[in-house]
């Protein structure tokens, strides 16, 4: 297992990509790219049994990008781990390429085409009912938005999850608690949360979603309770990392300028040589 | 007269089939009653799903199943799973590139007093309109057989509309050839042809009959795959035949009659009348009703087959 010191550099590495990334294309969804690095970082480099080298083998665990919007540091990542060349990065977005702007199962690594919201949990409820029928060890990871849980069918997923005892599924809502309008709890209000999701029948716990020792520790631990699919609360911060476009709404899908760019990167770079001594 | 609908057939046909291959599963949004589905519930639990009422969910599911093997077949009422559950198809089925079979149950106006909620009338023109979907409307108890066993061999998504009382027969038994995609000409004729598809096939052959009589000679074919399309057939029955009437139980926009038309537009343009319910709520009433208050009658269609012999058709 890959150290939390490595992960920690590794995240930062996959932020500053990101930036360069959407920098490089001017479009992306820099805030929640931002916010989500540390959960996928973990979960690509420690927690999830997968193969670069065999994007489709059997026993792979399962990830969805329920909030697909945020697929910037989902392809940083794949291209980092050796699914396709890192050089491929620079069609991001470009016309024709096949790394567009939300995740595409084109792409070795990708399962499923999401993007519209409210898909995924459904999707990975079908994959761990499958895995179960099948007989099949693998678990399914499903990364949601907190905007995104205003969505009816999110919850329609979350009743079959826990009426099928579905312990092999884990939800992890990414809660930077900002969508495009502004504040989630503005915009439509979604607490109590937990209590909501563990109403549901889930077992839900809650993590700071930008500490990667203690999502470490969560994801390590999952299933949390034999019988029941596993809700993880990872509160983030949209942004983060960058200190300008921390907890601003407008980074959503704010694109970077040169000068923001390379105090960004500055930031970032900075960050990075605290991890590295 | 029959009396077996064909949702009871499609139970019958993958009963069959799934206890052969475990991968056939079978998902239903409390919807086992009205699509027949029990038995199939009842004798193999483990390859039955109930998602309640939730059809988003319900495709979703069936798209993370197949993704991870199975072949699910997934049967709700047409008007929900063509509608409420659209983006589902689109986009986790249809985009995805995942083999699931939707089966849309008591379609067109089965739920005829109801009303428009409970219509299905514009589920071929949508779902036709969504790249890797094949859409697909069986005649008879026979052809619904066959329709199921080569949608089991068929990689890809489809939706298959059926209705929900038993149906007169097209055929006398199954021993025919049929094939996705490959329209089956039923009738042979020269002076125009009848196009149909699902349950309007019977009234087809039924009009044929009527023109015979009257010295017209009908060319009937069952388009029972409406996409992917039969553009040999179509452009065959346009050059050879001259004047095209199409029969469904669908809106006059966007379905069977469309994608005719959109074929003889480029390749063969000849009068093509499109026999369907027009762009309103439609009336309530039983089956027979409605389609008789629309024209959707042997009768009718002898009058329409007679104005156009005559050129009687033309826009003035």
């Amino acid at each position: 297992m890959t150290s939390t010191l490595e992960l920690k550099r590794k995240s930062i590495q996959i932020r500053m990509d990101v930036l360069q990334l959407i920098h490089g294309a001017q479009t992306g969804h820099t805030g929640g790219s931002l916010s989500n690095s540390d959960i996928l970082t973990v979960l690509y480099y420690s927690v999830m049994r997968h193969d670069p080298s065999r994007a489709n083998w059997p026993g792979r665990d399962r990830f969805i990008a329920s909030k697909g919007h945020s697929v910037e540091s989902l392809w940083c990542i794949l291209a980092d781990l050796g699914y396709f060349p890192k050089e491929e990065l620079k069609t991001y977005c470009q016309f024709g390429t096949r790394l567009i702007g939300h995740p595409n199962n084109k792409v070795p690594g990708i399962e499923m085409n999401t993007g519209a919201l409210g898909h995924g949990l459904s999707i990975s409820v079908g994959m761990a009912m499958g895995a179960k029928m099948n007989g099949e060890p693998y678990r399914v990871f499903c990364l949601m938005g907190d905007g995104e849980q205003a969505e009816g069918s999110i919850w329609e997923a979350a009743m079959a999850a826990a009426h099928y005892k579905l312990d092999n599924l884990i939800g992890i809502i990414d809660r930077n608690r900002l969508q495009i309008s502004g504040g989630t709890e503005d915009v439509m209000g979604l607490e109590p949360l937990g209590s909501k999701w563990e109403a549901f029948g889930w077992q839900v716990t809650q993590v700071d979603g930008n500490d990667i020792p203690g999502l470490s520790d969560v994801l390590h631990a999952v299933p949390l309770q034999r019988g029941k699919p596993t809700l993880i609360i990872a509160n983030t911060v949209k942004g983060k990392g960058v200190s300008f476009a921390e907890n601003q709404p407008e980074w959503h899908h704010h694109v970077p300028n040169d000068v923001e760019l390379r105090l960004a990167l500055e930031q970032l770079s900075a960050e990075l040589s605290v991890y590295s001594e | 007269m029959n009396q077996i609908p064909n949702r009871q057939v499609i139970c019958e046909t993958l009963l069959r089939l799934a206890r052969l291959d475990p991968d056939i599963v079978v998902l239903t949004s409390d919807s086992r009653g009205s699509a027949a589905m029990a038995p199939f519930a009842q004798a193999l639990p483990e390859q039955f799903v109930e998602t309640g009422i939730a059809e988003q969910n319900l495709v979703g599911i069936a798209a993370g199943l197949a993704h991870s093997g199975k072949k699910p077949f997934v049967a709700s009422p047409a008007c929900f799973l063509s509608m409420r559950s659209i983006e589902q198809v689109k986009v986790d089925v249809a985009y995805s590139k995942m083999n699931v079979k939707l089966i849309g149950i008591s379609g067109g106006v089965s739920y005829g007093p109801l009303g428009m909620s409970h219509h299905s009338l514009q589920d071929i023109a949508v779902v036709r309109a969504i790249p890797n979907m094949a859409v697909l409307l069986p005649a008879d108890r026979h052809e619904t057989k066959k329709m199921i066993e080569a949608l089991v061999e068929f990689e890809g998504g489809a939706y298959v509309r059926i209705g929900r009382n038993p149906v007169q027969d097209v055929y006398s038994s199954d021993e025919y050839e049929f094939r996705i995609g490959k329209a089956i000409q039923l009738r042979e004729g020269q002076d125009l042809t009848l196009i149909a598809a699902g349950e309007t096939v019977r009234i087809a052959l039924d009009a044929c009959e009527l023109l015979t009589r009257d010295g017209i000679c009908c060319r009937v074919l069952n388009l029972h795959t409406i996409k992917p399309l039969d553009v040999d057939a179509i452009v065959a029955a346009a050059k050879e035949t001259g004047r095209i009437i199409t029969l469904e139980e669908h809106s006059v926009f966007g379905g069977l009659g469309a994608a005719v038309a959109e074929v003889t537009s480029r390749y063969c343009p000849v009068p093509v009348h499109i026999l369907g319910i027009p762009d309103e709520p439609a009336i309530a009433g039983k089956t027979a009703e409605i389609f008789n208050y629309y024209g959707i009658s042997p009768e009718n269609v002898q009058q329409i087959a007679h104005r156009l012999m005559q050129k009687q058709e033309m826009y003035e």
